[in-house]
């Protein structure tokens, strides 16, 4: 299947600033033209403000069969979210 | 329509009839709406999956700009019609586009290179009117001329990819060229209507806008390794109402419903 399009990773951003986000993919010869498909696909509705394109292959996953030993450790460790720890009622709302 | 135009459209048919204000804006308005309803052929079609929802926004993007001229149209014309009834229930001999954009689609290349050789004159165009002393007409082109300038910059690339691609693209390329080439001289072919409406400073004449128009098209060609035929003779005619037998089918499958079922809407 050397004829088909490779696979372009599309990451928009908002019009609310922020990060860009990752919307989904598409085909496209090269970076430039996915950029344009990416205009036309995933920005019809206003969407964005800025667009990322990055190849489908030049994505490294991590293996889902590594879930345990890469997830599992940190659920024992609730001391690192922020609501573990009592704030003093004069600070107030965060 | 806000309340300001009341006084700026009186002097806007001061300066110029309004048969030829409403014939102009005829010119412009029907161009994209043929032009709007040949690409929407595509829809479901084109090759590519991404291909398809591009040529769909274009398609979009000019049948939106339509509304809007036409709604002006009809506004100068002052009869009463709508940008509907205008699009909907005029017969043929009154449509006022170019013969290009009735052009059949032909393959991918056809219809990519009939949509380069129109943008790049939809974009000189508009940037034309963008400076209008009619600042409704202004208004318009100003809010087209973004969307076109995209469809100029998308319809160039391809261009130039399929030309300078393989030699079956190359091949189709050329032909479609040689074939679209004859009907690109009515763009700049000026009567006495564009000659009131320029004199008034409402609308670019014509013929000033073939310079730029040709800067750009040798330019593509030049990248796209096409070579640019010798002939000057031109196909005329959509302009004033004479149209080919393409417009006609067009028509009839674009008006069916409301002359089937005329006022329906959903």
């Amino acid at each position: 299947m050397s004829k088909e399009w490779p696979l372009w990773e599309v990451f928009i951003r908002g019009q609310h600033g922020l990060n860009h986000r990752h919307v989904g993919s598409l085909h496209a010869p090269d970076a430039e033209m996915a950029i344009m498909n990416a205009r036309d696909v995933y920005t019809r509705r206003n969407e964005g403000v800025s667009i990322w394109v990055v190849r489908s292959s030049d994505i490294t996953a991590s293996s889902p069969s590594d879930k345990g030993p890469l997830f599992e450790p940190s659920n024992a460790k609730i001391y690192r979210h922020p609501t573990f720890f009592d704030i003093p009622e004069d600070v107030g709302h965060m | 329509m806000s309340s300001l135009p009341e006084m700026t459209h009186a002097a806007a048919t001061d300066r110029v009839s309004r048969e030829a204000l409403f014939e102009g804006l005829l010119r412009i308005g029907d161009s994209a709406l043929i032009l709007g309803h040949r690409v929407s052929e595509w829809c479901g079609h084109a090759p590519a999956l991404e291909e398809d929802i591009a040529l769909a926004n274009v398609a979009l993007d000019l049948i939106g700009q339509t509304q809007l001229w036409l709604e002006l149209a009809g506004t100068v014309e002052g009869k009463g019609r709508s940008a509907d009834d205008l699009a909907y229930l005029r017969d043929a001999w009154d449509f006022r586009n170019l013969l290009i954009c009735e052009r059949p689609n032909g393959d991918f290349g056809h219809t990519l290179m009939r949509q380069f050789l129109f943008d790049a004159y939809h974009h000189e165009l508009l940037k034309g009117l963008s400076a209008s002393s009619d600042p409704r007409v202004a208004e318009i082109a100003a809010k087209a001329g973004k969307e076109v300038a995209y469809h100029l910059e998308r319809s160039s690339d391809l261009v130039v990819r399929l030309g300078d691609g393989t030699e079956e693209s190359h091949r189709r390329m050329q032909e479609a060229l040689e074939a679209l080439w004859p009907y690109t001289g009515e763009m700049f072919l000026r009567d006495d209507k564009d000659a009131e409406l320029a004199d008034a400073g409402i609308a670019p004449d014509p013929a000033s806008l073939r310079p730029a128009w040709e800067r750009t098209v040798r330019e593509v060609m030049t990248d796209a390794t096409l070579q640019v035929p010798d002939s000057t003779f031109a196909h005329k005619g959509g302009k004033q109402g004479i149209h080919s037998e393409y417009l006609g089918y067009i028509l009839a499958e674009m008006q069916f419903l409301q002359r089937a079922y005329p006022g329906a809407s959903w």
